[in-house]
């Protein structure tokens, strides 16, 4: 045991494919690259790597910071290092940049080369399918066969469950947190309200707002509001805000008076301020689509069928936007297959942020499950 | 913790080699661990103690947390060949709830529980004082257990529940109790099915 460490300074990498790659949304990427960054070291047996897949705002800066950006510590640096769950002594960690996102990996706000101009709204609808497609051939260049382990929250848990079906032998053990096997209804409702906010946005100019010099930061920012209301819960909303009121009174007017109020406002703003609003589009609707059990007539123990990890499902007590029936969904379905898996529903009051968080049973969980995997 | 699971010896004798096997209140994973290695099982262990989960995770044991009194909601009928519940059922308050899920979702049923009626306890009950043995380890205010019931209470529950009784074997403290278990032995193994 050490005290848990940073990774310490990171620095991206980019990786380049020219060969094209079919999507499912029926479109094509010629050519494509996707940024990423690792932790650890890659064995002589290449057989301790762990991919780190990240949820809707997420990146490939999992764990650790940037010389020229000290205080950019990455997404999930409480899980990933020296001495943490995913300990980078003995696994060699990957995060990388999904297709379609905003921070270096081809998409939206990269240039298409077939036009030489930004790709903006043409750039293709991609699905989770896809993301774990080109995942794959990225591993191919790095040379791994076969991964140790895929972990992922939310988003990233249903990247994770799907390279357990699209490559059940390249992939020995999967981590499922706060994820769902599919969207609901509700679900979906929120998602669309966020992508109505951005596609009215005057300042939008259907996706081509680059050329504008522009963005719909109006939109983007209310996108952000809804969205954060919905990773939260009721309960660490009333502690963190309750009804406190900025001025202790009412003022009678539409400018800030809540915290709550506040506190949305700055989320939203920061969001707008560095995220991309094609990529949000693109990334919600990739939550949407999700779905593996729709060509098996919605039956989800004949979708997972086909996998052979070993499987950790995690939800959270407090997560109303996936909610820990929906990780039971998945656990039962493994079941019946007679897969190997485990299932905790960790009690935290943070709602579906709880996944983010260095929780101590949570973490003491994670821990555990890595330390079985033989490497 | 684990030196009066004797228990388990039986228990691992009712299982064949490759059975799907389902745990309730599997703790530490000890009992599945023992029967993956000695008969192969697919087993699933059922916890809701976080630190008794997280042990069965350190013990490579598939384990799920669920609350057993709200019983084995999402598991499908019949899927496995034994379900077990070893010393855990007079911690429980649904018990004929639990043993009728057990038989639904079980093609048999193995429940292991301390019997209150052993003479031991009944002594110290006629001293005026509630039993504390190697099979009811804890004092009356710290104790887990909810339901306090004997050999004899058990088998008339099995027989107006529809409940048939495969085998029993009772135990005195680890040794083979042949005749009077409800006097003489401290802790009874059923392996239950559904009459048909």
């Amino acid at each position: 045991m050490i005290a848990p460490q940073s990774v310490g300074v990171v620095t991206p990498q980019r990786a380049e494919f020219t060969t094209p790659l079919a999507l499912r949304g029926g479109g094509t990427l010629d050519s494509y690259h996707l940024i990423y960054e690792t932790y650890g070291t890659l064995n002589a047996e290449r057989s301790n790597a762990v991919l780190v897949c990240h949820a809707l705002s997420g990146s490939h800066h999992v764990a650790g910071t940037y010389a020229d950006a000290p205080h950019n510590v990455g997404w999930w640096d409480n899980l990933v290092g020296p001495g943490k769950p995913l300990d980078t002594r003995k696994f060699f960690v990957i995060g990388v940049n999904n297709l379609g996102g905003c921070y270096g990996s081809s998409g939206p706000n990269q240039i298409n080369p077939a036009t030489g101009k930004l790709w903006g709204a043409d750039f293709p609808f991609v699905t989770v399918e896809d993301w774990v497609e080109s995942q794959a051939h990225l591993a191919d260049q790095l040379g791994i066969r076969r991964f140790a382990a895929v972990v992922g929250g939310s988003l990233g848990g249903m990247q994770a469950m799907s390279w357990a079906l699209q490559y059940p032998e390249r992939v020995g053990h999967v981590a499922v947190i706060a994820a769902a096997p599919k969207l609901t209804a509700q679900n979906i409702a929120f998602n669309e309200v966020a992508r109505q906010a951005i596609l009215t946005d005057p300042e939008f100019h259907g996706g081509h707002y680059y050329e504008h010099g522009v963005v719909p930061a109006r939109g983007l920012k209310l996108a952000r509001m809804v969205g954060h209301i919905t990773y939260l819960s009721d309960d660490s909303m009333a502690e963190k805000f309750g009804r406190s009121l900025r001025h202790g009174r009412n003022t009678y007017s539409y400018d800030v008076e809540f915290e709550i109020e506040s506190y949305l406002r700055y989320q939203g703003d920061k969001f707008a301020g560095y995220f991309d609003a094609n990529t949000y589009l693109l990334t919600t609707k990739a939550l949407d689509y999700f779905d593996p059990a729709f060509e098996y007539g919605g039956n989800l123990p004949a979708a997972l069928a086909r996998a052979s990890a070993d499987f950790l499902v995690v939800s959270f007590t407090t997560d109303w936007r996936f909610s820990p029936e929906r990780s039971r969904e998945i656990v039962y379905a493994l079941l019946h297959n007679k897969r190997n898996v485990s299932y905790a529903e960790i009690d935290c009051p943070a709602g579906h942020d709880s996944f983010l968080l260095d929780e101590t049973r949570y973490h003491k969980l994670l821990s555990a499950w890595f330390d079985r995997i033989e490497v | 913790m684990t030196a009066y699971r004797y228990d388990y010896d039986v228990i691992t004798q009712w299982i064949e080699p490759g059975e799907k096997v389902l745990d309730l209140g599997c703790g530490d994973g000890e009992l599945l661990r023992h029967l993956m290695e000695v008969r192969q099982v697919q087993g699933y262990g059922v916890e809701n103690d976080p630190d008794k989960l997280l042990g069965s995770v350190r013990n490579g044991v598939n384990v799920i947390q669920m609350d057993l009194e709200k019983g084995l909601v999402g598991l499908e009928d019949g899927f496995f060949d034994h379900v077990i519940m070893s010393l855990s059922l007079q911690a429980m308050h649904n018990t004929q709830g639990i043993l009728r899920e057990m038989l639904r979702v079980g093609r048999e049923a193995v429940v292991s529980f301390p019997n209150f009626g052993y003479w031991r306890h009944r002594q110290s009950i006629l001293n005026g004082r509630m039993p504390v043995s190697e099979s009811l380890p804890h004092q009356w205010f710290n104790t887990p257990n909810v339901r306090f019931f004997t050999i004899a209470d058990f088998d008339a529950l099995c027989e107006i529940n529809g409940i048939a009784v495969r085998e029993r074997l009772a135990f005195d403290e680890g040794k083979l109790v042949l005749e009077e278990p409800n006097f003489l032995a401290s802790v009874a193994v059923y392996r239950l099915g559904l009459e048909r």
